[in-house]
């Protein structure tokens, strides 16, 4: 693969993301608006007074007394000098409300994918290794176990036993507020806080992985390729590294690819139940409030993120597997 | 004053207001069991849902009042009987004629932006500031005619009219007092300033990490000389209700409020040794709920079949086993802890034998499934509870027969679909606001049948009620008053134009070390500069 290759590539594969993401936009745009209610509706609930001169204002302060089409070419002019638009409900702009979430949504789900992945992949290749043994049938049980569970029912149950029984852990929150904490105690303070949220989302992926992770290698165990370097006398450890383990990754790489790129959109499930302040509450609590923008924003940043990812997994591919080419 | 529960706010009574303060501090004073109050110490607490914004009049949700309440204040506060207190005015007169009021204003008031507080920054909050933006105080300012500052101490509002319970808006949550300096010539609404709240409250906003927590800071130059005594509050943005209770539990906050524990898992609350439940500190708003009712629809068009529907509900039942005794059920149209609630004036009590003999004279008859009507309900997205209610109502009215068949819906909605009328039924609840003219005339009166949420979405007219409504707002004398209130509620208990269900009040729940908690009318609103921990 020549290097004009990869940039032709790369190229023709930007070209195409910018049109996923320009249709992605415009069809959320316009599924959100189906959903009945608008912000100033939100608004007038929440508060439990309104009257039509406040309504009126609202909605001229929000534009949504613009027709809608309108309001689409607005916010597609401001989308391409990348503005994501302007909160009114929060008097914030959508930049500064996703960026002050992003680095608790990437430490969360960075860590629970790094956790499932290397974790599920490890038990995946320790149970092919043993298999039929009683190893094998333990981890292929645990994890069925976590594939099965609901995941805040995980969640509920880990806070119970390391925060109520044990208190070992704190059940909510990602730092001790008001403790002031700096450097080293302050990393320590939020590691504390992230093990029962990564865990709890986390162990639903580790399973997934542990379980394609075990199949493709017991799959490409039998290859002649593997019993060949048996034949020549390649030590045991080198034969899973290199000729099993190498090959066996494929559908473990495609499957990541595609947890990955859901890393940036957060989990509202595990989110809520710790109370992690990431992206995921902000975007399900601006569907509720019907606080376009932010959502908006968010399914921005998802999109662009899936397409990245999409990409980064095409690349790896012909890294790990030399003879798939990228075209 | 003839009624012990009905304090005048009157000319006598607001003459003698400053007088009655100390007496009530020694009530607050009762209240913290002799213990004299000690400087210190942070309150570790929960908001539940996070305010979008913390400026009070430009949002006026629950959270956004509970939290600003400790940021700005009020001319006024108000005692658990509503009666109001010096605040940022230190004492106030009435004219005779009932037109001319006078505040005059604490020393050295102090904005949290070092500037000083003055009668002209009175002046444009009222005046101008929620005027402009504020859909509930606007509607009692336009009566001021003229507003003056004859000196940076004292306010004169001149009305065009009496108007009796006028003392009541000066609360934080109807007129917050926000700097001129600040905001006089801007949009209100999109004023940068926004994000960062100025006011002259006991805590200032110190940190906002949004979907985490909001911290706030003691005010070091707050006019009351020592207060507050907590170093801070800080609130915990905390979404899931299981989550809540355990911070409480495990004593990671030391005290919760509003929404943030479901009814049902109150007791268990009550049963813990070191945690107090309180459930008063709610009179101000009062929130009374109901089944909305929409009168254009047959039969909830005739007040047989709505009486039917009272007789089948046990408001007992929903009190206790749905509430678990957070609140009481309702008599009538305006709750017990208001002013001129009418004791004698009940609405139907529960009877389902009743409500079929009245369904049985309207020539509803039960067909093959005992079915005698069907209507549609829809449900209140406010939380589990409120789901419990529909589904207990779906119940109750089935028993006499009459079919329900429950709708959800998100909150917008909800309130989307109420303010265009296009519901059958639905659950609803709206703040009283201490006096009937301002917090119940607005869902029984004709002129108010609008296509917004929280008017008279009913559609219900009664000529009758509405001159009762309307001369009760314009009487000056609160003994005259009391006579149109009484007719009225006669009027709609007899009417039924919605079923009412409950006079609402939220557990604030707290660690008993943790005093004056509830000292006011408004509760959890107020501004905590007299809240501490007692060592």
């Amino acid at each position: 693969m020549g290097a004009g290759a990869l940039a032709a590539f790369l190229a023709q594969r930007t070209v195409k993301a910018a049109f996923v993401i320009l249709g992605v936009v415009v069809f959320q745009f316009v599924l959100i608006r189906l959903a009945p209610g608008d912000p100033a509706s939100v608004i007038a609930g929440q508060s439990g007074a309104a009257d039509p001169l406040f309504m009126a204002q609202l909605r001229e302060q929000f534009g949504l007394d613009r027709p809608l089409w309108e309001q689409l070419l607005i916010y597609l002019r401001d989308i391409l000098t990348l503005d994501l638009g302007f909160s009114h409900r929060q008097q914030r702009t959508v930049a500064s409300l996703i960026g002050e979430r992003l680095p608790a949504t990437l430490l969360l789900t960075g860590a629970a994918f790094a956790f499932a992945l290397i974790g599920g992949v490890a038990l995946g290749v320790a149970a092919s290794r043993r298999v039929g043994r009683p190893a094998d049938s333990a981890i292929t049980v645990i994890a069925l176990t976590f594939y099965a569970t609901p995941i805040f029912w995980v969640g509920l149950l880990l806070v119970l036993v390391f925060s109520v029984w044990l208190e070992w852990l704190p059940s909510f929150g990602m730092f001790t507020v008001g403790a002031d904490l700096t450097g080293l105690a302050h990393a320590l303070d939020v590691a504390k806080h992230l093990i029962l949220p990564a865990l709890t989302l986390g162990l639903f992926f580790l399973a997934i992985y542990a379980r394609l992770a075990r199949a493709s290698m017991l799959e490409v165990a039998d290859q002649d390729f593997v019993r060949t370097a048996r034949a020549k006398g390649v030590p045991e450890g080198r034969i899973v590294r290199v000729h099993v383990l190498r090959n066996a990754l494929l559908p473990v790489i495609t499957f990541a690819g595609i947890q990955a790129g859901q890393l940036v959109g957060g989990s509202i499930l595990v989110e809520t139940v710790f109370a992690w302040p990431g992206i995921g509450r902000l975007a399900f609590e601006a569907l509720l409030a019907r606080d376009y923008a932010v959502l908006l924003g968010v399914f921005f940043c998802t999109a662009v993120m899936v397409v990245v990812f999409n990409l980064v997994t095409d690349l790896l591919y012909a890294v790990v597997d030399p003879r798939v080419e990228v075209a | 004053m003839t009624d012990p529960r009905s304090p005048a706010l009157g000319r006598r009574a607001v003459l003698a207001g400053a007088a009655a303060a100390p007496m009530l501090m020694t009530v607050d004073q009762a209240r913290a069991q002799g213990v004299a109050p000690r400087r210190g110490g942070v309150l570790n607490t929960i908001i539940t849902p996070e305010p979008p914004l913390l400026i009070l009049g430009v949002n006026n949700q629950g959270p956004t009042l509970i939290v600003g309440g400790k940021i700005y204040q009020g001319l006024v506060k108000l005692s658990p009987r509503l009666e109001p207190l010096p605040e940022l005015a230190r004492s106030w007169s009435v004219s005779p004629d009932g037109r001319v009021y006078t505040f005059t204003l604490q020393d050295n008031i102090t904005f949290h932006d070092g500037r000083p507080c003055t009668a002209e920054d009175v002046i444009f909050s009222v005046t101008k500031f929620h005027m402009e933006v504020n859909p509930r105080a606007r509607a009692i300012l336009e009566r001021i005619e003229k507003a003056e500052a004859p000196d940076p101490k004292t306010v004169v509002f001149t009305l065009k009219a009496p108007f009796e319970p006028f003392l009541l808006i000066f609360d934080v949550t109807a007129c917050a007092i926000v700097p001129k300096h600040l905001y006089d010539g801007t949009d209100y609404r999109n004023n940068p300033n926004n994000s960062t709240p100025i006011g002259t409250g006991p805590f200032r906003l110190a940190e906002w990490q949004r979907g985490n927590f909001i911290r706030l800071a003691r005010h070091e130059q707050y006019w009351k000389p020592g207060q507050p005594y907590l170093d801070g509050i800080i609130y915990r943005v905390v979404p899931d209700s299981q989550s809540r209770a355990l911070a409480l539990q495990t004593g990671q906050v030391q005290m919760t409020q509003f929404n943030d524990i479901e009814p049902f898992d109150v007791p268990r609350f009550q049963a813990m040794p070191n945690l107090a439940v309180a459930t008063d500190g709610w009179e101000l708003f009062s929130p009374l709920s109901w089944i909305e009712i929409n009168h254009r629809i047959k039969p909830l068009d005739d007040a047989r079949f709505r009486r039917a529907m009272a007789h089948a509900v046990d408001r007992n039942f929903i009190a206790q086993r749905l509430w678990f005794g957070v609140g009481r059920p309702a008599t009538s149209p305006i709750a017990s802890t208001t002013r001129f609630h009418d004791p004698t004036a009940r609405m139907p009590d529960f009877n389902p034998r009743e409500a079929a003999a009245i369904l049985d004279g309207m020539g509803l008859r039960p067909n093959a499934d005992g079915v005698r009507a069907s209507i549609k309900m829809m449900q209140l997205p406010y939380g589990e509870v409120w789901n419990r209610l529909s589904e207990y109502l779906r119940q109750a009215l089935r028993q006499v027969g009459i079919a329900v068949e429950l709708e959800s819906t998100d909150v917008a909605g909800w309130v989307r679909r109420l303010a265009n009328w296009e519901f059958e039924t639905t659950i609803n609840f709206v703040y009283q606001w201490g006096d009937p003219t301002l917090g119940v005339e607005r869902t029984y009166v004709s002129s108010n049948i609008k296509k917004v949420a929280f008017t008279n979405t009913a559609g219900y007219v009664n000529a009758e009620v509405d001159r009762l409504f309307a001369q009760a707002r314009d009487e000056p004398q609160a003994e005259k008053r009391r006579a149109l209130f009484s007719e009225v509620q006669k009027k709609l208990v007899a009417d039924v134009p919605l079923v009412w269900l409950m006079e609402l009040a939220f557990p604030t729940i707290h660690e008993k070390r943790l005093r004056n908690v509830i000292t006011t009318g408004t509760g959890v609103h107020a501004s905590f500069d007299d809240v501490f921990f007692a060592s």
